[in-house]
């Protein structure tokens, strides 16, 4: 069965028709080509097809695109400027926190759905919001130090005390 | 002031941006016009005669475009040419449950899905071997025809050096345990995926694949498809992880080319994670016996060591792993005399291979931790002992490998200091440890698995607007061998990164290098690209030219005794590592409080990589140590999921302190050695010293799991090495 469904996919709207077992995972990937958007397990256990449905983080794979009519979705693509890389990315880069790569645009969209509801987040609860996303590459140290650095600005930023 | 522009600075790794905007294309994410989707059937049952394949009602299923079955291609191939013994589906027998037995491709995902329950097969099912201590002797329906006397044996090495009965005489002190390790992989992110199209004329093959060895798929697919070399062309795109993953030439590539051969038109496949699983390829299941002694001066006096690993149901690397599990294992000890006898056997489970620390991570744990026991029957501090019976730099060992720089000492002084171990160690409380053990790897193999092959060519060009393309068949896996080839190309034209371009891992564009693996392309892809810098600046000072090639080839080196050249290396890398622990007696938890790990690149040519490395390491290696195991239900693997497979949370993540010991190597580039696999070595035997230390319990096998800590907590089951009379 068909279901149409109208959806915000980085700020463009989208009308599609979806089958009753295609994934936003899927939808994403394969008819919008924002291959951005990795499949690492295709069953919620990694983390890689991570984005944000109205501004919760969700694992793609395990989204039936026909429950989220009428849904703002932001996938990695959206993340950057025209010019700027989002300063979450920016981080990710300068820190190191990429060595293959795979899982870094879900990485990145946790940890923007982590700062964006907690801008004051510990190593703790940094730890807690990635645990969902499996790293195999870099041991997680870099990636945990790249969003420390963001929180931090932020603290300095709007005078909070650590 | 550092002496070099480029080289030994931090800096993110070339491609950064692409990923983490998304723009990075993996294999999977490249999109082909009328492309066709490829599937494989799995055999349910570990070991069985195939009686008949019925294809008939998949063939007639709309949209279904090509099957394909074993008998359509029996020429075997794989990684080494000693062991070409996997087929592109399986022939007459199926060796391992999911050993790929018919394929189809269609249209659509979804129909090739519905095409496979149509294949109808009928099976004869054998005994499966499953243990390899059952296969040495000669065996009914053995794995495979040419096992040695009819048993399972797939490859049997005996090697001995000095003389070991002298040394027993001198020996003061002895400790001896048998060790058993279950099967680990890799646990990269990105499934395996690869994409074939033909040539309109049918006569040339290109394939897309997330492979570490482009070169080895080409020769490969060339043989099975009897193609010349320069008709087959191997894209490697982005890679997410590969670790030795995808470093054999796999079933699924050929299954891939095979079906775009009969369909026309593109066609890809790509794993589940069950599928990626299955596929395994990952560190071999061993049982490990070893005795260690030393003298009344506290000098080791010989190791005898014994391995049985398990192959699973096909060779791999399982040569070199046999090998492997023996040489590396002496360093980096000064030990004279030394025996090692090993063994293969083939078993029907999925096949075991090459993963990071290849062929040498148990045997090396067990080593460490038997030093441990030594020190402490000698009531000499571990730290103490190691340094006491250190190999020096420029010797060679009882197997005749080189040993060049070599950072060894520094590194045990450096996570000693570090860690505090001197005022710390002893007075911890009960459930409280500190443990220490060190590394030894080699930074690529010195002889080509394929003899002819060079082992690594570069070709720099200067381009019109006067910037630099590099060329190189080097395999970015994303340990960032790329930004390694840049940084020396820069460094030596002296230039800025950004006027390099880096165009590898393309078989049809690139001059070969044949492989990542082995932790050799920073040495080597490293070395031929700074001889193909200095050589194009040579022609641009004379105005001779614009381009320069730059060939690595490993000097001659090595003894004369069979089975020489395996551990051979231009040149080791040596690391150490502290561990801390807290382990909880009542649950039997570990807690991995800090893990100082140092360890000696030779030169870092990017610190932060190697930071990057290192780190990982220690990650992989704590999940060895603690939660990951394979567990297999007869031959079928029971948790073949990430969810089941347990890999450290970041939640469980102790802090980790990486450092970086530089000891530039004479032939290094830059006086570059390895970084990638070595580190993970130390961490593993420094945990268990430390769980000794924190609570007096001596491990026998791994995963130092809850349930297996407490059984030896409830048992009081501490071996301890016995004192000579």
């Amino acid at each position: 069965m068909l279901h149409k469904i109208t959806i915000k996919v980085n700020g463009e709207p989208h009308s599609i028709e979806v089958g009753s077992a295609e994934t936003l995972a899927c939808i994403l990937r394969e008819r919008l080509r924002l291959t951005g958007t990795k499949l690492g397990c295709e069953s919620g256990a990694c983390g890689a097809c991570c984005v944000l449905v109205d501004g919760v983080p969700r694992n793609s794979c395990l989204v039936l695109a026909a429950t989220v009519d009428g849904a703002t979705i932001l996938t990695i693509e959206g993340l950057a400027g025209e010019k700027e890389l989002h300063p979450l990315q920016k981080s990710f880069v300068e820190h190191g926190a990429i060595q293959c790569g795979f899982c870094t645009p879900g990485m990145v969209m946790s940890s923007l759905a982590l700062i964006t509801e907690n801008p004051t987040a510990t190593e703790s609860e940094i730890k807690e919001a990635i645990s969902g996303n499996i790293c195999r590459c870099t041991g997680y140290t870099k990636i945990i130090k790249a969003i420390t650095s963001i929180v931090e600005e932020y603290k300095a930023a709007n005078m909070v005390e650590s | 002031m550092s002496e070099f522009n480029i080289v030994g600075k931090s800096m993110p790794q070339l491609g950064s941006i692409e990923k983490v905007t998304g723009k990075a294309l993996y294999t999977d994410d490249l999109q082909f016009d009328d492309l066709h989707y490829a599937l494989i059937l799995r055999s349910p049952y570990a070991h069985a005669r195939i009686v008949s394949i019925d294809t008939s009602r998949a063939e007639a299923l709309p949209g279904v475009k090509a099957v394909l079955t074993g008998c359509e291609y029996q020429k075997t191939f794989g990684v080494l040419p000693i062991s070409y013994d996997e087929t592109v589906l399986a022939v007459s027998k199926v060796r391992h449950v999911g050993e790929g037995v018919a394929a189809v491709a269609a249209t659509t995902l979804e129909i090739a899905g519905e095409a496979l329950k149509l294949i109808e097969v009928e099976y004869e099912e054998l005994p499966g071997h499953f243990d390899p201590a059952a296969g040495i002797v000669p065996v009914e329906n053995p794995v495979h025809d040419h096992g040695r006397n009819g048993s399972n044996i797939h490859k049997q090495v005996n090697l001995s050096f000095g003389d070991l009965q002298a040394a027993h005489s001198a020996t003061l002190f002895e400790v001896s345990g048998q060790f058993e390790f279950p099967a680990v992989t890799h646990g990269f992110l990105e499934p395996h995926s690869a994409v074939a199209r033909w040539s309109d004329s049918a006569d040339e093959l290109t394939i897309w694949s997330s492979t570490q060895v482009p070169f080895y798929l080409r020769r490969q697919l060339s043989r099975v498809f009897d193609l010349p070399l320069e008709k087959v062309r191997v894209i490697k795109p982005y890679v997410g992880g590969g670790f030795g993953g995808k470093s054999d030439p796999f079933p699924h590539e050929f299954v891939v080319a095979a079906l775009a051969g009969k369909v026309r038109k593109p066609v890809k496949i790509t794993f589940s994670r069950e599928e990626v699983f299955i596929s395994h390829h990952a560190r071999h299941p061993s049982i490990i016996k070893m005795q260690l002694g030393a003298d009344r001066e506290g000098k080791f006096t010989y190791l005898d060591l014994d391995a049985t690993i398990n192959g699973g149901a096909f060779g791999s690397f399982g040569v070199v792993t046999t090998y492997y599990n023996g040489v590396l294992t002496q360093g980096p000890y000064r030990i004279n005399n030394f025996r090692y006898q090993g063994r293969r056997i083939y078993t029907n489970l999925p096949p075991s291979g090459a993963m990071r620390g290849h062929g040498a991570v148990n045997t090396r744990f067990v080593k460490e931790c038997l030093i441990d026991e030594l020190a402490e029957n000698m009531a000499i501090d571990p730290c103490d002992f190691r340094l006491a019976n250190l190999l020096p730099e420029h010797t060679l060992t009882a197997t005749q490998f080189r040993i060049t720089s070599n950072g060894m000492k520094e590194c045990i002084e450096r996570v000693r200091r570090d860690s505090q171990w001197d005022a710390r160690i002893g007075k911890l409380p009960y459930g409280h440890g500190l443990g220490v053990a060190c590394s030894f790897f080699i930074s690529g193999s010195a002889l080509t698995i394929n003899r002819d092959d060079p082992q690594s060519i570069v070709r720099t060009v200067r381009e019109e607007d006067g910037r630099f393309t590099v060329y190189s068949g080097a395999s970015d896996i994303g340990q960032g061998s790329d930004t390694v080839l840049a940084q020396v190309t820069a460094e030596v034209l002296g230039v800025d990164l950004d006027c390099i371009r880096v165009i590898s891992a393309d078989t049809g564009r690139c001059p070969i290098d044949i492989g990542s693996y082995s932790s050799r392309v920073t040495f080597m892809a490293g070395n031929a690209a700074r001889l193909a810098a200095l050589n194009l600046l040579q022609a641009l000072e004379k105005g001779t030219g614009n381009v320069g090639v730059g060939e690595y080839e490993s000097p001659k080196m090595g003894g004369d005794y069979k089975g020489a050249g395996a551990g051979l290396s231009p040149s080791y890398s040596f690391g150490a590592s502290v561990v801390e622990v807290k382990v909880d007696t009542r649950t039997g938890f570990i807690k991995i409080v800090k893990v100082w790990l140092a360890h000696d690149c030779g030169k870092a040519l990017n610190p932060q990589a190697v930071e990057g490395q290192i780190e990982g390491s220690v990650h992989m290696g704590l999940g060895q140590f603690l939660s990951e195991q394979l567990q297999f239900e007869g031959g079928r693997i029971a948790n073949a999921s990430f969810i089941d497979y347990k890999m450290i949370l970041p939640t469980d993540l102790p802090e980790i302190n990486a450092i970086i010991v530089e000891s530039n190597d004479p032939e290094g580039p830059f006086g570059a050695k390895e970084c990638g696999e070595g580190a993970l070595h130390p961490v593993l035997p420094a945990a268990a010293n430390a769980v000794y230390n924190a609570c007096g319990l001596r491990l026998r096998k791994l995963p130092a799991a809850p349930d297996y800590v407490l059984s030896l907590l409830r048992h009081e089951h501490t071996p301890v090495g016995a004192k000579k009379p």
